[in-house]
């Protein structure tokens, strides 16, 4: 070692990578619900498309149809493992599209439900799936009323991928969209986060947290309905899945133009979900959630939209945890503990473990 | 979480604030060398609740951004070849290399897994002899007793079908270097506790003498923080210049023997080039030449790769506070946390990522449906 490093260590001629250049091929992380998400969409699909319907990019479309005010919404599942602590695909694939079309305020009534099913994969495995989803629609209110089959070759999939799109109607003086957020407006989350990521991660990854976490797949028409029931005027409802809060109010406040300003010490973490997190490096502000929601609320109304949340067994956790302002528009800040605050940024992909 | 809530009480945390506060009389520069730290006091805000006497510098201490885009590089060529296997912690997946990064890599068809433990990796090789197993293993004296152990089973087991890319770097060089650059500002260091609980503290006296530096070993939780700036402001006050430790419940005077043991059976001291900063002597380990057997870069004969990081960006004085990251030229514009010039840049807790986001708090609302420009990478 000599005794003078700057004969040899010259910070004059510290320099800098290159840039990463555009992907020009699917990454996992364009499945992530973050900005890759969004970049998909916004660069190939929207344009291609070419209707203004989908420039909303809600979860669902909501359209008029024979007088009628409909909502529409499709999406696939793919998860690995099929059988998790809490759910499994079937489940997943109900309650999914049922509280997408609820996001827009609309009762969901029908559903379709098309499987691909990879050769070599046992009949009671697609039994059991089949028979969740039954199970889960009978639960949610809901009719599945179409569907379709088809195999790939062993090999081409990974057991069972199950996509389902459903219709719904929505009342009458319902409006529910990401841009009517509005400052002033209370931000509730409807129960615990992050329980479903860490129950997918805990059997993905051969992980033990403690305690056993169970997914919170649950659907979440019926709790809208009493929300709507206390106001037609909740302005915005988003049920936070791929990429977790963070995302959902990140596309919340891009949309309308406003900020979200939240409490850290207010938002429920369960201790699992907290454990998994530190050990993991991970925030629990972007894991996935399959069973809850998060609401805007005209500020003269979250104390009544509250209770009438707490009432019903998908919001018994219900907890305002901040406020839309007018400041930094689309961005979330987080108020920490000690009384700083932080920036909460949309994902680009999926959330990576953390090496320290 | 009964035990870590209590290292993040708020009252506690503002009497100790009250006190930074009440005992610094003039600025003060301190650096905290691990990224750990650093997404720490950024996650809790830590650094806009200090008084203004006290600055915070962010150190070079993330082994993901200072691993150099010619490892990297080797990583990719690796990860791209039939039969391989190549296993990582997660947050290396997102790091640009050349022209692609690990996702890439995964993307075109490699099979590149993300492990939690280069024992996972081990496993992996055990159960697929068919296949060469890879583990890139990165990082601080922190993570290099697993990997060192992964290497002693390998053999152990008679595995000849798993190998290491080894870029471990070692933090006392790494002070050295921060403080023999002309210009340097730093007048403290909170010593990175996780580092020092396997090494522990003998090779700091040198360093906070010759250097006339309060060293405070520090943890990672807010309380442990504040505290460590707590004892480094009032060594400097008082004109002090010891290592001190802030963090004894889980860092002993002597480390961890048995940790070091392992370390120095398998690895030896070598240079290491440092992204963004360059060359540091004996600032890194590699495998000895008893487990040569185990490098990847032999293995694959990956070594001739040279990969020059063209000069575009000014981390290297962000990282020792002598410019704040807007004051660069490519802030911002080329180099964003999307598309990182910079190790300062690739990181959510780098010096230039943490300002890219405050900055956008002023910053006009983005359109309605406009492309995301922003990301988070959850590294170290």
């Amino acid at each position: 070692m000599p005794e003078r490093l700057s004969e040899v260590v010259d910070p004059a001629n510290w320099t800098c990578p290159a840039p990463l250049r555009d992907q020009g091929v699917v990454v996992m992380g364009h499945g992530g619900g973050g900005a890759l998400s969004a970049e998909l969409m916004e660069q190939i699909f929207t344009p291609a498309y070419g209707n203004a319907t989908l420039a909303g990019l809600a979860d669902s479309a909501v359209l008029e149809l024979g007088g009628a005010r409909l909502a529409f919404s499709t999406d696939s599942y793919v998860v690995r493992p099929l059988f998790f602590p809490g759910g499994c695909l079937g489940d997943l694939a109900v309650n999914g599209t049922v509280n997408d079309l609820a996001m827009s305020g609309a009762v969901p009534a029908y559903l379709s439900a098309a499987f691909v099913l990879e050769e070599g994969v046992q009949l009671s495995v697609v039994e059991r799936i089949a028979r969740s989803m039954g199970a889960a629609a009978e639960a949610a209110g809901v009719t599945i009323a179409t569907g379709d089959t088809k195999v790939v070759e062993s090999g081409h999939g990974d057991g069972v991928y199950v996509t389902t799109a459903g219709v719904g109607l929505v009342p009458a003086g319902v409006d529910v969209r990401p841009q009517r957020a509005r400052p002033g407006d209370a931000v509730i989350v409807s129960g615990p986060i992050g329980l479903h990521g860490v129950a997918i991660m805990s059997v993905r990854e051969g992980l033990e947290f403690g305690v056993e976490v169970a997914s919170d797949t649950a659907p979440l028409a019926g709790l809208v309905a009493e929300m709507l029931a206390v106001t037609p005027d909740v302005h915005v409802l988003r049920d936070p899945t791929r990429g977790g809060l963070g995302a959902s109010l990140n596309e919340i406040a891009r949309a309308s133009g406003t900020g979200v300003r939240l409490q850290e010490r207010a938002i429920p973490v369960p201790d699992a979900v907290a454990n998994a997190c530190g050990f993991l490096g991970l925030d629990p502000l972007y894991v996935a959630n399959e069973g809850r929601l998060v609401a805007f609320v005209p500020p003269s109304e979250a104390e009544e939209v509250l209770a009438a949340m707490r009432a019903h067994p998908q919001g018994a956790g219900a907890t305002l945890i901040g406020e839309c302002v007018a400041e930094h528009p689309g961005m979330v800040v987080v108020a920490t503990g000690l009384g700083g605050t932080r920036v909460v940024d949309l994902p680009l992909g999926e959330q990576l473990p953390r090496i320290c | 979480m009964k035990y870590i809530d209590e290292f993040n009480d708020p009252q506690l945390a503002r009497r100790l604030l009250d006190e930074i506060r009440a005992t610094a009389t003039r600025p003060w520069a301190l650096m905290e060398v691990c990224g750990g730290q650093t997404h720490s006091i950024i996650r809790h805000g830590i650094d806009q609740l200090l008084p203004e006497q006290v600055e915070l510098i962010h150190g070079p201490g993330c082994p993901v951004c200072v691993t150099p885009l010619e490892v990297i590089d080797k990583a990719l060529e690796i990860a791209s070849r039939p039969g391989v296997i190549f296993c990582s912690f997660g947050d290396m997946l997102r790091v640009p290399g050349t022209d692609r990064d690990l996702f890439r890599v995964k993307g075109e068809g490699g099979d590149v897994r993300v492990v939690y433990s280069p024992l996972d990796a081990l496993e992996l090789a055990r159960r697929n002899p068919d296949r060469e197993v890879v583990f890139f293993a990165i990082g601080f004296e922190t993570t290099a007793p697993a990997n060192a152990m992964a290497v002693h089973q390998a053999r152990r087991l008679g595995l000849s079908n798993f190998s290491l890319l080894v870029s471990h770097v070692r933090v006392p060089p790494a002070v050295e270097a921060i403080m023999t650059a002309p210009e340097c500002r730093v007048q403290g260091f909170l010593a990175a506790g996780h580092v020092c609980s396997v090494m522990g503290m003998a090779e700091y006296p040198e360093l906070a003498e010759r250097f006339r530096v309060p060293m405070v070993v520090t943890g990672f939780e807010p309380l442990d923080i504040l505290e460590g700036i707590r004892r480094a402001v009032r060594q400097l006050e008082r004109g002090e210049h010891r290592v001190e430790n802030a963090y004894p419940r889980a860092v002993r005077e002597e480390g961890n023997p048995a940790a070091v043991r392992m370390i120095e059976e398998v690895f030896e001291v070598t240079d290491r080039n440092w992204r963004g900063i360059g060359r540091i002597p004996a600032s890194g380990w590699r495998l000895t030449d008893a487990f040569r057997a185990y490098d990847a870069e032999h293995r694959f004969d990956v070594s001739g790769i040279r990969t020059e990081e063209p000069a575009e960006c000014r981390a290297g004085e962000v990282l020792q506070g002598l410019i704040k990251p807007t004051e660069c030229g490519a802030f911002g514009t080329t180099c964003t946390p999307r598309t990182p010039l910079g190790a300062t840049m690739v990181s959510s807790e780098g010096a230039c990522a943490a300002y890219y986001l405050y900055r956008r708090m002023n910053a006009p609302a983005p359109q309605a449906g406009g492309t995301a420009q922003q990301e988070v990478t959850p590294v170290a």
